[in-house]
């Protein structure tokens, strides 16, 4: 690729903010153009769940200060969503009719919340959450509500429902599945996660079948749970978020669940990359224990984005970088800090086996999953060290006997 | 309003007012002070804002909580005896004049 002509990232998030920070270290700050749908220079997305919600005046929390990306020289386009790709001219257009002419285009477009088609957006207390303007949303609905009722029980509607608990409101969670967070951790971590948001007072529904959306244009005044009618107070649809794929797929980018992307994270067009939570790229060799849906995973962490925005920098330098960053992710609920690292085998998965090591008291322990006799995921809960020591266990390759690793006695540390 | 000076691993100085109570990873990144990271935000997930306090400051910061030295084994620059995760020091009139070193590396 071409180090003297323009490059241009599509998205303002994690990745494209770490992308900006990467490629100002490598000296190429005049030639970035970042452009975002969002007026609003990027911000850290973790806090909209939780810091961010519960206090009035908590701001957002910004990557950079709007003078860093001055003095560095890149251009900025701030609430000017790109609208198309001209592959051939090698031209993004965006929603105001500007054209930017690229050497080199990274696509760092996320996800967006899944919604329901029997609710039509725009309505009052109906809520989702992905970036600023929804959490700014939210916080005011929040103060205005009694009750919250969380669709779905997974990180996002889980890490709300604890906020809103805290403060004060009546929280119910419905989940459809027979656990919570049934497709991101083991039962024995979803049935921790259940106990404990329950003797926190939060109602939690598994198994509940939600249907009978009543509303007037205005406000939802009503759903049916398991056939029983509910009057609504706030909703909040947690329902997943689904890649943001259509400038890629416009503009004839191969997509399956995600931009597809190699290892060094290009597009099925040389002059394209894509980075973060709307990439789904190739499981690296080290990985290859744990089997995954067509050898490819997408990953929506700030981890992800961050370590894919390295690479693609590299890439962008002319190197030929292999993406295989070790993957790590955290939730904050309540009194639970969850940290996960490693890649989790799917239920089911031939050779699969899990163990627990004990922590310090019962909130406190992780589970580790092996594949045969390698170890390749740690799930800890309110166990900061293990979840350290378990990440560099994994970095180094290290794959300690079960029993031994879930001694108490023994600190992980030691297996080194 | 607080008088931080840093020192950047290229040997720069930076020296800048942070606003009460903000911690000094993020005024540092938002003043774009070369070498800090930070890339979780100040959730003790990353270890990538690396600093050691200068001895005469060590022992006027509140001490680390279990979970920043937890986080402390993860630094790409092994931790020393006055090393600290910037995210977790917030600046406040007590610490105006505070002197650190951010660590060579983050990752």
């Amino acid at each position: 690729m071409s180090t003297n002509t323009p490059i241009v990232i599509v998205g303002g998030g994690h990745a494209g903010a770490q992308l900006c920070a990467s490629l100002v270290d490598a000296g190429l700050g005049p030639q970035v153009h970042l452009v975002c749908a969002e007026a609003q220079l990027p911000y850290q997305r973790p806090p909209l769940s939780k810091a961010y919600l519960k206090t009035p005046t908590e701001a957002l929390q910004l990557h950079r200060a709007a003078s860093w990306f001055a003095d560095a020289g890149i251009t900025l386009h701030l609430g000017d969503a790109a609208t198309a790709i001209d592959c051939a001219a090698r031209t993004v257009t965006l929603a105001s009719g500007a054209t930017l002419a690229y050497g080199s285009l990274v696509l760092a477009t996320g996800t967006r919340a899944r919604r329901l088609p029997q609710l039509p957006a725009g309505l009052a207390n109906v809520a989702v959450l992905r970036d600023a303007a929804d959490a700014e949303a939210l916080r005011t609905q929040l103060r205005e509500a009694k009750a919250l009722t969380v669709l779905g029980g997974g990180f996002i509607g889980l890490e709300v429902a604890a906020t809103a608990q805290a403060l004060g409101l009546a929280v119910q969670v419905l989940e459809v599945a027979p656990r919570l967070l049934g497709r991101s951790v083991s039962p024995e971590l979803g049935a921790h996660v259940l106990a404990t948001h329950r003797a926190a007072g939060i109602t939690i529904a598994l198994g509940a079948q939600v249907g009978g959306f009543e509303h007037d244009g205005q406000r939802l005044q009503a759903i049916t749970v398991n056939g029983q009618r509910q009057p609504v107070d706030l909703l909040l649809l947690g329902i997943g978020a689904e890649p943001e794929t259509a400038l890629a797929e416009a503009a004839g980018l191969a997509c399956d669940n995600g931009v597809l992307v190699d290892a060094a994270l290009r597009t099925s067009d040389p002059a394209i990359l894509a980075v973060g939570d709307c990439t789904r790229f190739p499981l690296a060799p080290a990985w290859q224990a744990v089997p995954v849906d067509g050898a490819r995973l997408r990953l929506e962490s700030v981890q992800n984005a961050n370590d894919q925005a390295r690479a693609a920098a590299l890439t962008l330098q002319g190197q030929s970088p292999t993406y295989a960053a070790l993957p790590w992710f955290w939730s904050e609920q309540g009194s639970m800090r969850l940290q996960m690292t490693g890649l989790m085998p799917a239920e089911g998965t031939p050779g699969a086996s899990r163990h627990r090591r004990p922590g310090a008291n019962d909130g406190s322990f992780s589970i580790l999953h092996y594949v045969g006799e390698r170890l390749v995921c740690v799930e800890s809960v309110n166990a900061p060290m293990d979840h350290v020591m378990s990440r560099k266990l994994l970095e180094a390759g290290r794959h300690p006997a079960p029993a031994v690793a879930c001694d108490p006695a023994v600190a992980l540390k030691t297996l080194l | 309003m607080p008088d931080i000076t840093l020192h950047a691993p290229d040997g720069t100085v930076h020296g800048f007012e942070a606003p009460d109570g903000v911690s000094l990873m993020a005024a540092a990144t938002g003043f774009g002070v070369p070498g800090m990271v930070g890339e979780c935000g100040g959730a003790l997930q990353c270890a990538t804002c690396h600093v050691q306090i200068d001895p005469a400051w060590a022992g006027r910061l509140p001490p680390p909580s279990a979970d920043e030295l937890a986080m402390l084994a993860l630094t790409a620059v092994p931790a020393g005896p006055h090393s600290r995760l910037a995210c977790q020091i917030r600046l406040t009139p007590a610490l105006q004049g505070l002197v650190a070193t951010i660590a060579e590396r983050q990752y």
